[in-house]
């Protein structure tokens, strides 16, 4: 019988929900019990279902266990370990009820999913050199170096169809090949993990779980262009990233698998580490060569392309992490595999962070051309309390706001666009009927106007006039067409500005503007939030039929303005209420109305 | 190697790697700029000299797209005019009280009192919060010329956003100026003030 290896997820989402406890508890139980010898503790990398940590898989079972905390350690032993019944409080059930499922495979949440670039996630210990190679790592890189010429490589990319997963969705193959017949010399290769959209974290999981696939993939590009020095630009907000990111280089230069003649042939390659400061517009590739520069970091205008001139000048190819992720699989399992997965236009798979009003919250990996309802619904299990879906945003805070309506729009670069929006990194953002539309675009503008860089008028200026009016439009003050202002400024700012954050900003305004407009017309004409958000536009009132006098409310309220004798019906006083909602959280009796 | 570009209907050969820019001033036609010098390093951020690339239908900055053989270019189709209009406002919603900046809106037809200013003028000029009083439109020829003139780097762009701001290093007076006065002599909007000190 295979031995039992009990996987604790380290991804950051369930080390900080206490997983690396869980995993002392379990080492202490096991050697108590003298089990230590018998069953292996393995931390591994995030599983992806991060609303729903600390995750502990099972092997070779495959029994998935979520939420535990270290008082369920010796339970979890007793009852599994050595008894072969895992507790059922602690195997997955759809919201809370119905039937448990104890398999991984079987959660709907990841019985959807296709793993490429996580193929590793969940599985091996991401610190652990062996136990990526045991998984068939620096296969590729093994092939490449002593069966293929740098032609081959380029051309097997390019007939995959592998597509920028950083965002523009550029066919990697061709960036690949203008860097490789650009004159210049040397030529640098940099890997984009400068993931700065709010609430996405594929780029981060990635590395935390799978950093040699990183790694890998960028040699591999390194030889197909001529490339011998390599950069990661990482945030400096990823500190768990960074240090398995460093520590996997270390372990390759060791092995010989980086640095001078690898695996002894002439290819020579090396990876330096670059931390950023947290600038989203670093994201974009010329800025971020700036920063890597030592300079302040800022767009310039394209063309030159860095593959003609990039990093101090000279021929620099730039992918995303989880670009260089699918570059292993390609060459292992061959164009064909990669290209029969996904859609016409968009081939492979795609990470998305999945977050927001969902059920489940977390990391999941799709074939392109799955549609957004069958990730809302299926995979993420649908949305909390009962709540109603009111619209999912993809692609960050520069993507678009897609109703019910588009719910069946595929996930792929095309459709996306098309709808309004953009895939973007893969982020995908829930929302349900208690949000508002203006609200939520006026957050997002806010989020694109602090993080402009000001180089260019449009961006800089623009977006900080439309936050002018979408603030306005959000406090009552908006004017009769406002929105048609809205409107022709987003137009404008997207054909002026210098570089993708200005040219995609607009976005949000627009797509909620195309899809809800009934809501800002609501908050322009009738000085009303529909969905009850916006606080100069919202009133608490207390329904003297429904309140029984429990008090809840009083007590809770922070500003003490709800007054009432115990079992007689309470009353705001509205001059006093700072609308922060309290209230109505808290009441039992749905006696607290928003107006 | 020299390239065909035409502009606004007209052909003209230029030598490779000259700029939409050049070449319309070859043929004389007129295209607004604020950003750009003829001596100093392009930068492309003020996006007041946007033309229109026919072949693609997108805008592109004249003073930083380089000809390539064939490009067509209307510098006065409707988007391009309507783009450099809506940079013209948004520049003067910033500069207000700028008379170059009010003459070059003025010349795009821009007059905040006109009863037929568009809904989008009209906010950006008689709607928009008042802002801080600022003559500088962050075009950065200041930063270039010292960097590229003198070559003393004594000032540079600090900040980003609508927080950016042209300063000297740690906002003190900076031991690498010399006082040549490049700074303000490139200023479009005469900006910079230079005192003579004892």
């Amino acid at each position: 019988m295979d031995q039992m290896s009990l996987l604790v997820c380290g991804g950051t989402g369930c080390t900080s929900n206490g997983s690396l406890e869980i995993r002392t508890a379990l080492e202490q139980e096991l050697a108590r019990r003298g089990l230590a010898q018998d069953v292996k503790v393995v931390t591994t990398g995030c599983n992806g279902m991060c609303g729903r940590g600390p995750i502990l898989v099972a092997q070779p079972e495959g029994v998935f266990f979520h939420s535990v905390a270290p008082e369920d350690v010796p339970e979890l032993v007793e009852a599994y370990v050595i008894g072969g019944k895992p507790p059922a409080r602690l195997l997955y059930t759809e919201e809370q009820r119905g039937p448990v499922i104890p398999k991984m495979s079987e959660v709907p949440f990841y019985a959807k999913q296709q793993l490429i670039a996580l193929s590793n996630r969940g599985i091996i210990d991401p610190e652990n050199l062996e136990e990526y190679i045991g998984r068939d790592g620096y296969q590729a890189l093994s092939r490449v170096l002593t069966t293929m010429t740098e032609e081959e490589v380029i051309d097997e990319v390019t007939r995959s169809g592998l597509r920028g997963r950083g965002g523009a969705g550029f066919p990697t193959g061709r960036k690949w090949a203008f860097a490789r017949a650009a004159v210049g010399n040397p030529k640098y290769v940099i890997c984009n993990a400068d993931e700065g959209d709010p609430g996405a974290f594929m780029d981060r999981s990635i590395v935390e779980s799978d950093p040699h696939a990183v790694i890998e993939g960028m040699a591999i590009g390194g030889y197909a262009i001529g490339a011998s020095e390599a950069f990661v630009y990482i945030r400096g907000e990823y500190p768990l990233a960074l240090a398995r990111l460093n520590l996997a280089i270390e372990q390759a230069r060791t092995y010989g698998l980086l640095g001078e003649n690898i695996l002894g042939t002439d290819f020579s390659f090396d990876i330096k580490v670059s931390v950023g400061a947290g600038a989203f517009v670093c994201g974009e590739e010329t800025s971020l060569i700036a920063s890597l520069e030592g300079r302040m970091p800022e767009p310039r205008v394209k063309p030159p392309f860095p593959a003609q001139s990039g990093y101090m000048g000279k021929p620099t190819n730039i992918n995303n992490v989880e670009t260089w992720a699918n570059i292993r699989h390609i060459i292992l399992r061959g164009a064909e595999w990669f290209s029969s997965i996904g859609s016409e236009t968009s081939k492979g798979t795609k990470v998305f962070s999945l977050v927001g009003k969902v059920n489940n919250t977390g990391l999941v990996e799709v074939p392109m051309g799955i549609t957004l309802r069958e990730i809302v619904f299926d995979i993420g299990g649908g949305i909390p309390d009962g709540k109603k879906f009111k619209a999912v945003q993809s692609g960050g805070p520069s993507g678009g706001c897609l109703p019910e309506s588009k719910l069946d729009t595929p996930v792929d670069y095309e459709s996306l666009t098309k709808a309004g929006s953009i895939m973007g990194s893969g982020g995908l953002i829930v929302m349900d009927e208690t949000t508002c539309m203006v609200e939520v675009a006026r957050y997002f503008v806010a989020f694109t106007q602090e993080e402009s860089c000001g180089k260019c008028t449009p961006c800089r200026e623009g977006t900080k006039h439309m936050l002018d009016i979408l603030t306005a439009i959000t406090e009552g003050r908006g004017e009769e067409g406002d929105i048609e202002i809205l409107k022709t400024m987003a137009r404008n700012i997207k054909a002026t500005s210098l570089c993708g954050l200005g040219q995609t900003a607009p976005n949000p305004v627009l797509t909620t503007i195309r899809y809800f407009r009934d809501e800002y017309e609501a908050h322009i004409r009738e000085k009303r939030c529909p969905s009850g958000v916006c606080k100069p536009l919202i009133s608490y009132t207390i329904d003297k039929e429904a309140c029984t006098g429990c008090r809840a409310c009083a007590i809770s309220c922070p500003v003490t303005c709800i007054t009432g004798e115990r079992k007689l019906p309470h009353v705001i006083d509205q001059t006093q209420c700072i609308k922060c909602g309290m209230c109505f959280d808290v009441c039992n009796f749905n006696a607290v109305r928003v107006e | 190697m020299m390239v065909t570009v035409t502009i606004n209907d007209t052909a003209i050969e230029v030598e490779e790697n000259t700029s939409v820019l050049t070449a319309a001033t070859q043929l004389g036609v007129k295209i607004p700029t604020l950003c750009y010098n003829e001596h100093l390093s392009v930068h492309g951020g003020c996006r007041m000299c946007m033309v229109e690339d026919t072949g693609t239908g997108r805008l592109v900055p004249a003073c930083s797209t380089i000809v390539t053989d064939g490009l067509v270019v209307d510098t006065e189709s409707k988007n391009a005019v309507e783009a450099r209009r809506f940079i013209a406002a948004l520049l003067l919603s910033r500069a207000s009280d700028s008379p170059e900046i009010q003459e070059l809106a003025s010349e795009l037809g821009l007059d905040p009192n006109s009863p037929d200013l568009d809904p989008v003028s009209n906010y950006l000029l008689n709607r928009r919060p008042e802002r801080e009083y600022t003559k500088c439109i962050l075009c950065s020829l200041c930063v270039r010329a010292c960097a590229e003139i003198p070559e003393r780097h004594a000032i540079s762009v600090s900040g980003r956003g609508m927080a950016r701001k042209v300063v000297t290093p740690f906002l003190k007076i900076s031991e690498m100026c010399i006082g040549c006065g490049s700074c303000a002599y490139v200023c479009p909007t005469d900006a910079i003030l230079i005192e003579e000190a004892d």
